[in-house]
């Protein structure tokens, strides 16, 4: 089947370009529709693909939702509908769909045998465009480009509001309203065609094609900036028209921010759905601690879930811990308590103690406790890249990485100390070996440094790191400024993973981090952890490390010179220049997180990074190239298992971090750093 | 009716598997979805079907052998297997997993394992029919547009 499916993925590219050109194809649409096709089963996958070329879409099919995951990160633009099978045994159908929804919104079709109400529910609630029964039947199939246009159509009307109209939006949103009915409408397709012929069908191919084109990504930069407006007002009182407002971002429509409103609720339930036990994290916490410390990389859900349980780890975290460390049980357990305590930062329950344990080391593990929050899937190197990027970037919620999260899975979003001081901490904490405190959004003391980065990658994984785990990196050197150090918790607002996590625990937070957010932006830049991300999925990682590590010096250096200047973080981040589409695996979404922020950020962070250390640069340089080579070997664990990103990220930072904890960014500490 | 005869015996063997009940119209979809470039699509599908049911089959039969037993696991297994039969039409056997599925779900072991058998049973049945039935296939050459039953 795979070899199959890269064949029929190829085919599918070519004929999708020609779709999307809005040529001679594009008329014959919904012919030529890519579409991807997951199911692990092979006899359905079989029928299914016979079905969907049969009637003339362009079809990639694949039996494991870690590969389709990757596969879509890869390509972005590629398909235009996904079909997933909900009981699959590397990944539960819901999961895919959730981070397919968040990091390409594709519209997602679930399907299964089962068609209890229970299990349909949830397709909708996860954010499905429709559902389908097994045995699925063509006629249920010919219909399937209705969610195509109808989320076009969605977008379109966004867009447009935000400013770009398009004469035939209108026209085209008009006459589409009410054709679109559910799959099982087979005899609608035609018709519907027909219909579709008439109405501007080249207009709607052009806006189609032109559409693509404004939609908004939400950059971890924004998605941070939109997680603090929520918070400000209060996850019951955020109404997208004052996110809006508050949010203040030029060319957001208030239609942007209530689908991501829509999609960020639905995460932050699912999220709290997951905290069984809000026991005190701590608890949670320091148990596992083979999984939590130990192997980062094994960050298993169950950690994570314990620290989300405990209510510290913002759900998010927790997802993201989840997907990053879960995958992969590396063993990380070697890593002694000690060392989480080190990452204390993360570590809920112990906020204080962690935080100074954890600040003690923080020079010297701390930065690897940034990773640590990272999933540890992640090399000890990526984590320590991420963690550059992170710390230059300051927004990074290191929440997860400083809380130590117990998911060892680190996710290094949760790492990224916003903070530039956490830069100084990154390159400390870099030891990827840590286990990825980060991830638990142990709002405690890392907050300190913990700039709330809402990393929030499109992908799945919430990147809203609130950094504030980092409370060591404020010890280590110079960088802490933030007040954050001592942060309280921000546990909760660690991870916006994706839609709304808990927002309970996370309001209170949210509030603290906007506190923290405003200093932070004062001397920091935006670290979210997608650099962490981006290094994962970096194809060419030694230049996204490089950039990255440009960049987080830059940050944490500029933070410090240019306490006002957010815009480094941005333009940090711009530089890393994250090749979005270098999704290996799970970090796509980090990586086009990490490419929107920049692009939201000035370029004038360019020049900061530049600027800045260049030695720092060229020790980081050498750290992140470290890490970065190892990065691409661990990008895709073979366990995934778990959450995607979140699970990728941590593996990555496991191949990372058990590679060497002292990573090399020991060197970097803040202290050497020249600030 | 088909003047060719083996065209005619296949006509009649397809048409005693619907009305026995062993195959259900899912069936007559995976037969339309064949065509000039999938000319033994239905056979190819089947073939599939078996290879990989017969692991599921192995699972479940060693998830019966401890004791006691994993309902969840049985029941999950059950469901592949029974998503899998009824993407080829294979009605009695589809019919044979919802019942174990019941039983698994009321914790009934020992209706589970009688189910089980009657299961196999069907299966291999089915198995056996087509097989005769797509060697025929074979040797009466492409089929026409296949014909729903009744």
């Amino acid at each position: 089947m795979n070899s199959s499916s890269g064949k029929t993925y190829m085919s599918t590219s070519n004929s999708s370009a020609g779709w999307k050109a809005g040529d001679a194809a594009a008329d014959q649409f919904p012919v030529g529709l890519r579409v991807l096709v997951v199911d692990d089963d092979p006899t359905c996958l079989m029928i299914l693909e016979k079905m969907l070329r049969t009637c003339l879409y362009e079809v990639t099919k694949c039996n494991r939702a870690e590969t389709a995951l990757s596969m879509l990160r890869e390509n972005k633009s590629g398909f235009d509908v996904v079909i997933s099978d909900v009981h699959m045994p590397d990944m539960d159908g819901f999961k895919l769909l959730e981070h397919i929804g968040l990091e390409m919104d594709l519209p997602v079709i679930m399907m299964s045998a089962d068609d209890g109400k229970h299990v349909v529910m949830k397709g909708v609630t996860h954010g499905a465009c429709d559902y389908l029964i097994k045995p699925v039947r063509i006629e249920a199939l010919k219909n399937i480009w209705q969610h195509v246009v109808r989320k076009r159509k969605n977008e379109w009307k966004d867009f447009e509001q935000s400013g770009s109209v398009e004469e035939g939006d209108r026209q085209l949103k008009q006459s589409e309203e009410a054709d679109y009915s559910s799959s099982a409408n087979e005899g609608n397709w035609k018709s519907s065609k027909r219909r579709k012929d008439d109405e501007d069908e080249t207009d709607e191919r052009d806006d189609t094609s032109s559409l693509k084109k404004p939609r908004v990504v939400w950059s971890v930069e924004l998605h941070q900036q939109f997680v603090a407006a929520v918070n400000q007002l209060g996850i019951d009182k955020a109404v997208p028209k004052k996110i809006l407002e508050l949010m203040n971002v030029p060319g957001l429509t208030r239609e942007n921010v209530a689908s991501h409103l829509q999609k960020y609720r639905l995460y932050l339930r699912r999220l709290s759905g997951v905290s069984q036990h809000p026991s005190s994290l701590n608890n949670s916490f320091m148990s596992p601690q083979e999984a939590t410390f130990g192997p980062l990389s094994s960050l298993n859900g169950l950690d994570l879930q314990t620290l989300a349980a405990t209510g510290q780890l913002p759900a998010q975290s927790l997802v993201t811990l989840q997907a990053a460390g879960l995958g992969r049980p590396t063993g990380k357990s070697g890593i002694p308590m000690p060392l989480v305590d080190q990452r204390n930062i993360f570590s809920f329950e112990n906020p204080k103690l962690r935080f100074g344990d954890g600040q003690q080391h923080v020079n010297n593990n701390k930065q690897m406790n940034l990773l640590h929050g990272i999933p540890t899937t992640m090399e000890p190197k990526q984590l320590a890249g991420l963690h550059h990027g992170a710390q230059s970037m300051g927004n990074m919620n290191m929440q997860v990485a400083s809380h130590g999260s117990q998911s060892s899975q680190n996710n290094p979003l949760l790492m990224q100390m916003a903070q530039p001081q956490v830069r100084g901490q990154m390159l400390n904490d870099t030891s990827l070996g840590h286990p990825p405190r980060l991830l638990s959004p142990m709002g405690q003391p890392i907050l300190s440094n913990g700039i709330a980065a809402n990393v929030s990658t499109r992908n799945g994984i919430q990147e809203n790191i609130r950094a504030p785990s980092y409370n060591p990196v404020s010890q280590t050197s110079s960088m802490l400024n933030f007040p954050m150090n001592h942060a309280p918790e921000l546990p909760g607002n660690s991870f916006p993973l994706g839609s709304t996590p808990g927002i309970s625990s996370l309001t209170p937070k949210v509030a603290f981090q906007e506190d923290v957010n405003s200093d932070i932006k004062g001397t920091v830049g935006f670290l979210p952890s997608y650099d962490i991300f981006n290094d994962l999925n970096q194809h060419k990682p030694q230049n996204w490390e490089l950039q990255n590590v440009g960049m987080t010096f830059d940050a944490s250096q500029h933070s410090n010179s240019l306490q006002g200047n957010l815009n480094h973080a941005h333009s940090v981040l711009v530089q890393q220049g994250f090749p979005s589409g270098q999704v290996n695996g799970q970090n796509r979404s980090a990586t086009v997180v990490s490419k929107a922020m920049f692009s939201s950020g000035d370029s004038t962070g360019h020049v900061n990074a530049q600027n800045g250390n260049q030695q720092l640069n060229s020790l980081l340089v050498d750290g992140t190239v470290r890490v970065k080579s190892e990065t691409p070997t661990n990008l895709y664990p073979d366990d995934f298992g778990q959450e995607d990103l979140m699970s990728a990220l941590l593996k990555q930072q496991d191949a990372i971090a058990p590679a060497e904890h002292e990573f090399d960014f020991d060197g970097y500490s803040l202290d050497n750093i020249p600030v | 009716m088909e003047r060719n005869p083996l065209r005619r015996q296949l006509q009649i063997m397809r048409k005693s598997l619907f009305d026995q009940g062993y195959l259900d119209e899912q069936f007559v979809q995976l037969e339309e979805l064949q065509d000039e470039s999938n000319p033994n699509f239905v056979e190819e599908v089947v073939t599939l079907y078996y290879r990989d049911s017969a692991r599921l089959i192995l699972n479940i039969e060693q998830a019966l052998e401890r004791k006691p037993y994993n309902f969840h696991k049985l029941d999950a297994y059950m469901h592949q297997f029974k998503g899998s039969s009824s993407s080829i039409g294979a009605k009695k056997v589809k019919a044979e997993s919802t019942l174990f599925r019941e039983y698994c779900k009321s914790g009934n072991g020992e209706g589970c394992m009688r189910c089980f058998q009657q299961l196999k049973k069907e299966y291999t049945t089915l198995r056996k029919k087509l097989e005769a039935y797509f060697q025929v296939a074979r040797q009466a050459g492409p089929m026409e547009t296949a014909c729903r039953p009744k």
